[in-house]
C-alpha cells in the first residue's frame, strides 16, 4: 500500500477544506498538507451557492443585529459564543476573499455590494451576482495554488479514518482512477465534506453530498449533533430540486399562488410590501417560508406541474436590466430547465432539501471529542445554525471556520509527534472495503437500495412530522442496512469504479439518515425546521432546549443523548418576523 | 408520466483492465422533456449496467463535471436534452484530446498543470492589511475581467480547439482565458510574470483563430476574445521592450 505521509490532511475540496488548507500554509508555512478530495476541488458543491455571504459591512448594520438574526432565526439552539465569534469574524473574510479577488459585485463608487436575505434585519449579504459559491470556490481554489505546502490528491477517495491510541492520525483513501489504496498517515486531521442532502429524494445537491464525512467520523465515536434539522429551502425548481437562489426575493422578487395571492401574508410575515422589507413576507425565514408552501399545498392553492406542485416566484417587475446583472445565473437555469424567459414568466417553484444544519458535533474551536480530528463547514456542527440556519450565513461559516480549523490543526499538529505506522488499522479498513467489491452471493442492486432511502426520507423527515412517520422510516432504515449487506456490484473492476464508491457513499449516507431520522423521532417538540403535527406540536424549552448527539451503535440504532446549549446573552423569547418583528430589531437596537 | 418515449444511446466503453482499445455498445433509454442526456446515462449506469462510468455532480450546470462529446459536439450532459436528438440515435463519447481513463472518464491532469501555470492568483508587489478594508474597482474595472472569472474549467474548449488536438503543448482556451482574468484585474500587478507564457509558443501565439471554442462554452466566457486581446498585449510587448528601460507592458 502507498504512503504519503504529511503534517495535515485535509478530506474535502470545497470552501471550507481549501479555506483551511491556505490558514495552514500562510499561518505555518513548514508543515506539509494534504488536501484530500473525491472531486477535483473546484466540482465541489461550494460552487453552486448562489446568493452570497454574511458579513456587517454598512452603517446601520452591527454585530449585534447578525448575532440576534442568527441566535432567533435558529430558534435559539445556537451556541451564542460561537455566535459571537463566528459575527465578529464574517466580514474580515469577505475582505481577504476581495484581496484575493473574488470578484464581489460593486456600487458605482467602486465599493462592495450587499443584499437584503431572508430573515436578517437589514442587507449585510455580499454577493458575486448569483454566483457567489462559484466565484468563492474558484478564488480559493485558484488562490491555493500559489502555496507550495499544500499537495493535492484530487479524485482521492476517503473512506476511513485511522484512529491510533485514542488519536486520529490519518486516513485511508482509493485513488479513484486506479482502485489503488492509499495510506495517508497525518499529525491533524480536518473533515470538510459537505452535507448530506442526498439521503432525500428531492434535493439542491450535488451528487457527491453523500455524507461520507459525518459518517466516517461517526463510526468512530464522534457524536452527530442536531441531525433532525434539515432544511427545506423554499424555491427549487420541482422535480430536480435546482437551487433558485433566496437572492431573487432579496432583490424584490414575489411568491404567489395559484391565484396570484402573495400567500405568505397569511402566515404571520405580512404586512404586503413591494420593495424587499427585512424580515417581512418572502425574506422571512426559510423554515416558515417552506412551511406556508406546505399549508398552501394543503388548502389546495398550489399549482399543479407535471413534475408536482408549485407556486410561482414572479420577477418580472424587477426589469431585464437588473436581472441581467445581479441574477443572471437564474436566468440561464430557468431558460435551461424550464425553456422560460423569467423576465416575462413567472418561474414555478417548491421546497426541496437544501442544508444540513446539524453535523459532526464540534466545538467553537472546531475540534471533534476524537483528538486530532477537526470538523468545519456544513458537515461539522460548531453550533452556529441552531434549528435553522440564515440564507448567507453558510458561505461565511466556511471561511470563518475554515480558517480557524486550519489554524488549529496546525497548532494540534507541532505539538505531536510523528504518527506510529498505522498499517494495522488501514488494512481492515482496506479489507472491509474491498469485501464490497469481491462479494459474489449478492442480490440487492445499489439503485433500488439508494431510492428506497430517499423516498423513506422525504417520507418521514419532511417539513412537517409525525411520530408515525418518522417511525416508519426509522423501520424502513433499519431493514436497509440488512439489504446493503447483501449488494451485488455489476463492476468488479478496481480502476475508476464508480459503483463501488457509490456502494462505499450509500453506507455512510445510511448511518447518517438513521441518525437524522431517530434524533427527529425523539425530539418531541416543535423547533425551527423540525414541525410536528402530532401533540408535539410546540417549543418545549423545558425538554428541548438541548442539543441532540446521536452515536452510532453499529447496526442497532444510534443511541440518542442531549447536551446544554451555550446561552450566555440573549434568553430564548419568541421568533417573530413580520410587522411583529419591528419591536424585536428596535430592541436588538437599543 | 407524460410524454414517455425511447431512445438507442450508443457509448463508448473502455476498460483498462481488459480493453486494448474502445468500443462502443448502445443501450435503450426511456425519456420524456426533462430527461437530461445525463439523466439518460444515469438510468443506464442504475438499471441497465452498473459499471458505466462517467463523471458528473451539480447536474445544474456550474461544476463542470460532466463535459461529453455528445453526438460529436463537446457539451455539458446535464445542460443537453434527449429530446433534441430524438427520433435519432445518440452517439456518447469522451471528450476530445484527453487521455481517456475509463469509459467515458478522462484525464484532466494536463489541465490543471496548465491552470497551475498561468499563475491564477492575484499577484501583489505589496499585499494591503485586511484592516484597510476592501480595494476599490468601479464596475467598468470589474467589466474588464468579469466575463472571463465565469469560466467552469469544463475543458469543452480543449475538446473544440484543433491547436490542442495537433499539440497539447498549447495552453489551451480555458488557461489563457484564466491568465487574460487576472491580467485584466485592476487589483492585479502580475502582468509582467504572465507575459513570458503568453508570448512563448505554447501561449497565445499557438491559436490559429478557429473560434471553436467560444462557440462550446456553455458559459459564454468567449476565450477566443481572451486569446485576441493577448495576441495585441503580446505584440505591444515585443515592441515596448525595446523602447522602455524595464520593458513589457507593466512598466
Amino acid at each position: 500500500m502507498q504512503v504519503v505521509s504529511t503534517d495535515v490532511a485535509i478530506i474535502g475540496g470545497g470552501g471550507a477544506g481549501l479555506r483551511a488548507a491556505i490558514a495552514i500554509a500562510e499561518s505555518a508555512p513548514e508543515l506539509k498538507v494534504s488536501l484530500v478530495s473525491k472531486v477535483v476541488p473546484m466540482r465541489s458543491h461550494t460552487v453552486a451557492a448562489e446568493g452570497g455571504s454574511a458579513g456587517v459591512t454598512t452603517d446601520v448594520d452591527t454585530l449585534d443585529l447578525h448575532f440576534h438574526d442568527t441566535v432567533a432565526g435558529g430558534d435559539w439552539l445556537c451556541d451564542q459564543e460561537v455566535v459571537d465569534y463566528f459575527v465578529e469574524h464574517c466580514t474580515e473574510e469577505m475582505v481577504q476573499l476581495e484581496h484575493w479577488g473574488c470578484p464581489w459585485s460593486r456600487q458605482e463608487s467602486g465599493h462592495t455590494s450587499v443584499r437584503n436575505f431572508g430573515g436578517m434585519s437589514t442587507a449585510r449579504t455580499w454577493f458575486a451576482a448569483d454566483k457567489t459559491g462559484f466565484h468563492m470556490l474558484h478564488t480559493l481554489f485558484q488562490t491555493s495554488m500559489k502555496y507550495p505546502s499544500i499537495s493535492r490528491l484530487d479524485e482521492y477517495f476517503a473512506c476511513d479514518l485511522l484512529v491510533d491510541d485514542g488519536r486520529c492520525q490519518g486516513l485511508l483513501a482509493i485513488e479513484v482512477a486506479t482502485g489503488d489504496f492509499v495510506r495517508v498517515e497525518a499529525r491533524a486531521v480536518i473533515m470538510a465534506t459537505g452535507g448530506a442532502g442526498r439521503v432525500f429524494r428531492q434535493n439542491t445537491n450535488a451528487g457527491i453530498l453523500t455524507g461520507d464525512g459525518m459518517g466516517m467520523a461517526y463510526r468512530h465515536g464522534v457524536a452527530l449533533r442536531d441531525m433532525e434539522f434539515v432544511q427545506y429551502h423554499p424555491t427549487t425548481l420541482p422535480g430536480s430540486g435546482i437551487l433558485i437562489t433566496e437572492g431573487c426575493r432579496g432583490e424584490g422578487g414575489y411568491l404567489t399562488n395559484k391565484d396570484g395571492y402573495r400567500y405568505l401574508q397569511d402566515y404571520a410575515l405580512g404586512p404586503v410590501v413591494t420593495e424587499p422589507t427585512p424580515k417581512t413576507m418572502e425574506l422571512g425565514p426559510r423554515d416558515r417560508l417552506s412551511q406556508a408552501f406546505w399549508h398552501e399545498q394543503q388548502k389546495g392553492r398550489t399549482i399543479d406541474t407535471p413534475l408536482g406542485p408549485a407556486v410561482h416566484l414572479e420577477l418580472m417587475h424587477l426589469g431585464q436590466k437588473k436581472l441581467a446583472e445581479r441574477l443572471p445565473f437564474i436566468m440561464e437555469l430557468s431558460k435551461t430547465f424550464l425553456g422560460i424567459d423569467a423576465a416575462s414568466q413567472a418561474i414555478p417553484v417548491c421546497p426541496s432539501v437544501h442544508y444540513t444544519m446539524g453535523g459532526i458535533a464540534a466545538d467553537g474551536t472546531t475540534a471533534t471529542a476524537l483528538p486530532g480530528l477537526f470538523a468545519c463547514g456544513e458537515c461539522s456542527s460548531v453550533g452556529i445554525h441552531g434549528a435553522n440556519r440564515l440564507g448567507s450565513n453558510s458561505l461565511a461559516e466556511l471561511a470563518v471556520f475554515g480558517k480557524l480549523a486550519g489554524e488549529n490543526a496546525a497548532a494540534f499538529a507541532r505539538e505531536q509527534a510523528p504518527t506510529r505506522s498505522l498499517e494495522r488499522a488501514a488494512s481492515e479498513s482496506e479489507a472491509s472495503a474491498l469485501a464490497i467489491l469481491s462479494r459474489q452471493d449478492g442480490t440487492e442492486r445499489l439503485a433500488s437500495i439508494r431510492d428506497d432511502m430517499t423516498q423513506a426520507m422525504s417520507d418521514g423527515i419532511g417539513i412537517y412530522r409525525t411520530a408515525d412517520g418518522m417511525q416508519a422510516t426509522c423501520d424502513v432504515l433499519d431493514g436497509l442496512v440488512d439489504r446493503l449487506a447483501h449488494v451485488r456490484l455489476d463492476d468488479s473492476n478496481r480502476a475508476f469504479n464508480t459503483e463501488w464508491l457509490g456502494a462505499i457513499e450509500l453506507g455512510f449516507s445510511l448511518d447518517v439518515a438513521r441518525a437524522m431520522a431517530y434524533s427527529a423521532l425523539n425530539r418531541r417538540e416543535s423547533r425551527g425546521a423540525h414541525v410536528r403535527l402530532d401533540e408535539y406540536d410546540g417549543r418545549d424549552d423545558q425538554q428541548f432546549l438541548r442539543h441532540t448527539l446521536a452515536v452510532f451503535e453499529a447496526d442497532a440504532p444510534p443511541r440518542i443523548e442531549y447536551s446544554n446549549v451555550n446561552i450566555t446573552r440573549l434568553p430564548p423569547a419568541e421568533r417573530v418576523y413580520g410587522a411583529a418583528a419591528k419591536t424585536t430589531g428596535d430592541l436588538a437596537n437599543a | 408520466m407524460p410524454d414517455r418515449r425511447e431512445i438507442d444511446i450508443e457509448v463508448m466503453r473502455y476498460n483498462p483492465e481488459t480493453d486494448s482499445e474502445p468500443h462502443m455498445q448502445t443501450f435503450r433509454v426511456p425519456f420524456d422533456e426533462d430527461t437530461s442526456v445525463l439523466m439518460g446515462l444515469q438510468y443506464i449506469k442504475d438499471h441497465l449496467d452498473g459499471s458505466l462510468t462517467f463523471r458528473w455532480s451539480c447536474r445544474m450546470a456550474v461544476c463542470g463535471s460532466c463535459g461529453k462529446m455528445v453526438n460529436g459536439v463537446p457539451k455539458l450532459s446535464c445542460k443537453a436534452f434527449l429530446r433534441a436528438y430524438y427520433p435519432g440515435k445518440l452517439r456518447i463519447e469522451p471528450l476530445e484530446h484527453f487521455p481517456i481513463v475509463r469509459d467515458l472518464a478522462v484525464d484532466q491532469t494536463d489541465f490543471l498543470e496548465k491552470l497551475e501555470a498561468v499563475k491564477p492568483w492575484i499577484i501583489r508587489k505589496e499585499e494591503k492589511p485586511l484592516s484597510e478594508g476592501t480595494y476599490l474597482q468601479t464596475p467598468e474595472e470589474m467589466a474588464d475581467y468579469q466575463q472571463f472569472s465565469s469560466c467552469i474549467n469544463c475543458l469543452l474548449c480543449y475538446s473544440a480547439c484543433p491547436q490542442y488536438g495537433l499539440d497539447n503543448a498549447f495552453t489551451g482556451p480555458a488557461a489563457l482565458s484564466l491568465l487574460h482574468r487576472y491580467n485584466a484585474d485592476s487589483r492585479d500587478e502580475g502582468k509582467s510574470e504572465r507575459m513570458p507564457l503568453v508570448n512563448s509558443e505554447e501561449g497565445v501565439w499557438g491559436c490559429t483563430l478557429v473560434g471553436y471554442c467560444s462557440e462550446v462554452c456553455p458559459k459564454q466566457v468567449d476565450p477566443a476574445a481572451a486569446v485576441n486581446r493577448n495576441k495585441v498585449n503580446s505584440t505591444m510587448d515585443y515592441f515596448l521592450r525595446f523602447l522602455t528601460p524595464r520593458g513589457g507592458v507593466d512598466s
